[in-house]
């Protein structure tokens, strides 16, 4: 493992700035998760650490030595890719043995035996190793895809969303079966995902891109309690953070720039009310089970908040919305602190 | 609009039991789901209602009329597939008037129709777009406009979310409850996803191997699960499962798990000597430091509000749903205590629930 140190790295698709200026040392043993919408640039600045790209301009440095030129052949990283592409007509112990069999490599039959039983055992596909790899349900299919990175020691793992092509289940328990692996081999991973809650579970820091700039770089807490602006804001949280004009809270005292306050539900206090001093209206009550989307419309802009299931609020409740040091947006959408 | 019946419904493929005797009904104006894993029967219940599947057994009455075995033209309901095949040489007001203009209707009429429609579904701005240049929300209202345009006495839609990512996916989910709650029209909803089941069902039918396991509205299916399966399967993360050996009485409201009494709502039956399951929801778990029952730390996920950490006990691994500002660390020693009037107990056997003090009174909130 090593640090992987990107600088300036710019690229461009004909008049598509995917990649801009984008620099971010990636720590020996960081998990670091990018994260963005589709098109942000996420996967292309993937694609140009493992050399599948080619950078206008800007250094890609693996382990000190600078790779920006490399083919990705000689970069020594390992790639996981969404669709788990197996050797069909291959045993899942063929195809985990596969990678380290390759002639520049020269390991011996025992060294590979003994490697190939210790990643099945850490992703538990132990017992499959007899099985043909396509025989197996999709996340099996998946483990024996990040198992055959795995067996590999590379500077650093490359994952592209890996887990999305799996059912809600599968992939809450893979989740934590990657972080625990990844804690327990010191893997440096850089991961790339649309995905909120896998980037918060998974990253040590989460890196928010917006239209191939890196926005803001920090520790999921940092990301989601101290963004930088409101985009940063909205790409976590469930649900999402309510943005409210400046004016409907007239008693609030802010500084004088702020034309936008956030609210997440930590940043609210409801309580019923009565006609008189009621601020919103509850709209609806969605029931998802252990939490309920309590949504209420406020002067015609729709807030969305977590409430208690025992909380007895009903639709056509009158609310009193009470900010609890929210956070403050300046017109341009940046963050405005108090 | 009009009321679903399904009596008995039965459907065998070969030897394979598609459907092994559904009964329900889906009252005018309701929005009904249909929610299970694949394979489990509920999208061929789904084409036996719309007709594109011949029952082995059983009947359908649709608006009170029996429709068992009438062709599916002549039923006039509305399907609407997970892979909305829209026509690609067609621009979307073309798309939306196409089944009316096959059922001969008058211009003028087609017309106005796909313009109700627009405005009802919020893309009178996209109606002269060619369809290929859609984002897939787009699409899947321009899918969904082809649907309403006919006015049918029901909708039959088969996971038409699926192709979409999860976030989308839960914005759709409002839309489309918003648009029930304007339409008002009987709708029955297949999908595996049980989140979409949660926000926008009236009344879910949970379904297993042919079964179905449970029918009620969300609530009810969450807070009381009749079986293990259904348990499992609604909530994310799912309901925590403990494994323990006892015999219970009818009134005890304790329960013995490696030592530690775990408090639980008065039983109203009575079990000798088995095999039991205790049910605890995530978010009716906390970290207790009086609690003798304990495990390590295994697991911290922090979600912002919240967090889910997975605390391994001698019982398999047990996640806690708790605020983000408890301060938990891997590794650490914990006890668990659990909100006792939301425990459930099963009997390992049979995977049914055994009645409780839970299962009394109407549903509440």
């Amino acid at each position: 493992m090593a640090e992987v140190v990107l600088s300036g790295l710019h690229k461009s698709f004909g008049q598509t700035k995917a990649v801009q200026d984008v620099s971010l040392t990636i720590g020996d043993g960081e998990f670091i998760v990018l994260l963005g919408p589709t098109g942000a640039g996420k996967t292309t600045l993937l694609r140009l650490v493992a050399g599948l790209e080619q950078p206008e301009s800007g250094t890609v440095a693996i382990g000190g030595q600078d790779a920006t030129a490399a083919p990705p052949s000689d970069r020594d990283v390992a790639f996981v890719f969404q669709q788990y592409s197996l050797y069909p007509h291959l045993t899942v112990y063929e195809n985990l043995a596969f990678p380290l069999r390759s002639p520049i490599r020269a390991m011996k039959e025992a060294d590979i035996d003994a490697k190939v039983r210790e990643i099945a055992a850490l992703v538990r596909i132990d017992d499959k190793l007899q099985n043909q790899a396509t025989l197996l349900s999709g996340g099996q299919m998946q483990r024996v895809a990040i198992a055959r990175a795995l067996v590999r020691s590379p500077s650093i793992y490359l994952m592209d969303e890996p887990l999305s092509s799996l059912d809600a289940k599968l992939r809450g328990d893979l989740r934590i079966e990657l972080k625990r692996i990844q804690t327990v081999l010191g893997a440096t991973v850089l991961y790339v995902t649309h995905d909120q809650i896998e980037a918060m579970t998974l990253a040590t820091r989460i890196g928010v891109m917006d239209r191939g700039r890196l926005v803001q770089v920090g520790t999921p807490r940092e990301i989601y309690s101290d963004p930088v602006n409101r985009y940063v804001a909205s790409r976590l949280g469930m649900p999402a953070i309510n943005f409210l004009p400046r004016m409907i809270f007239p008693d609030l005292d802010t500084p004088s720039s702020v034309t936008t306050i956030g609210l997440r539900t930590e940043h609210l206090k409801i309580a019923p009310s009565d006609a008189g001093s009621a601020s919103g209206t509850v709209t609806w009550v969605e029931h998802l089970g252990d939490q309920d989307y309590l949504h209420i419309d406020v002067q015609n802009h729709d807030v969305v908040t977590l409430s208690d299931p025992d909380s007895g609020l009903k639709t056509g409740d009158l609310v009193r919305l009470m900010p609890v040091s929210p956070l403050y947006f300046d017109d341009a959408g940046n963050r405005v602190r108090a | 609009m009009a009321e679903i019946r399904v009596n008995h419904l039965k459907k065998n493929f070969g030897d394979f039991v598609a459907v092994r005797d559904s009964s329900f009904t889906v009252k005018d104006g309701e929005f009904f789901c249909l929610l299970g894993p694949s394979g489990c029967g509920k999208t061929t219940t789904l084409r036996m209602i719309a007709g594109l599947e011949l029952p082995t057994d059983g009947e359908i009455r649709l608006g009170g009329d029996e429709v068992t075995f009438r062709r599916a033209s002549e039923r006039d309901i509305a399907f609407v597939f997970q892979l909305f095949a829209l026509y690609p040489h067609m621009n979307v007001r073309a798309n939306i008037g196409f089944p009316l203009k096959c059922d001969g209707i008058a211009r003028a009429e087609i017309r106005r129709r796909v313009e109700e429609t627009a405005q009802i579904l919020r893309i009178t701005d996209l109606l002269d777009k060619p369809v290929s240049g859609l984002s897939g929300g787009d699409r899947q209202r321009v899918a969904l406009g082809r649907a309403i345009v006919r006015q049918p006495k029901a909708f039959l839609m088969d996971e038409p979310l699926g192709a979409l990512d999860s976030e989308f996916r839960h914005v759709m989910c409002g839309e489309l409850r918003a648009l029930h709650n304007r339409l008002k029209a009987t709708t029955v909803y297949v999908t595996h996803d049980q989140l979409e089941a949660m926000s926008m069902a009236d009344t879910i039918a949970v379904m297993n191997n042919g079964l179905i396991e449970q029918l009620g509205s969300p609530r009810e299916i969450y807070d009381r699960p009749a079986s293990l399966f259904v348990a499992d399967f609604i909530g994310s993360p799912s309901m925590n499962f403990l494994d323990t050996h006892a015999s219970l009485a009818a009134g005890a409201s304790e329960l013995s798990i490696d030592g530690t009494k775990i408090d639980i709502p008065a039983m109203r039956v009575s079990v000798g000597e088995s095999d039991l399951v205790l049910g605890v929801r995530p978010e009716h778990v906390t970290l207790s430091d009086q609690s003798t029952l304990r495990g390590e730390v295994f697991g911290i996920e922090y979600l912002g509000t919240t967090q889910i950490v997975t605390v391994t006990t001698k019982r398999g691994m047990v996640k806690a749903r708790i605020p983000a500002d408890i301060k938990a660390a891997l590794g650490e020693r914990v006890g668990l205590s659990f909100r006792p009037e939301k425990l459930s107990v099963f009997e390992k056997s049979t995977g049914r629930v055994l009645k409780s003090a839970l299962h009394e009174g109407g549903v509440h909130g």
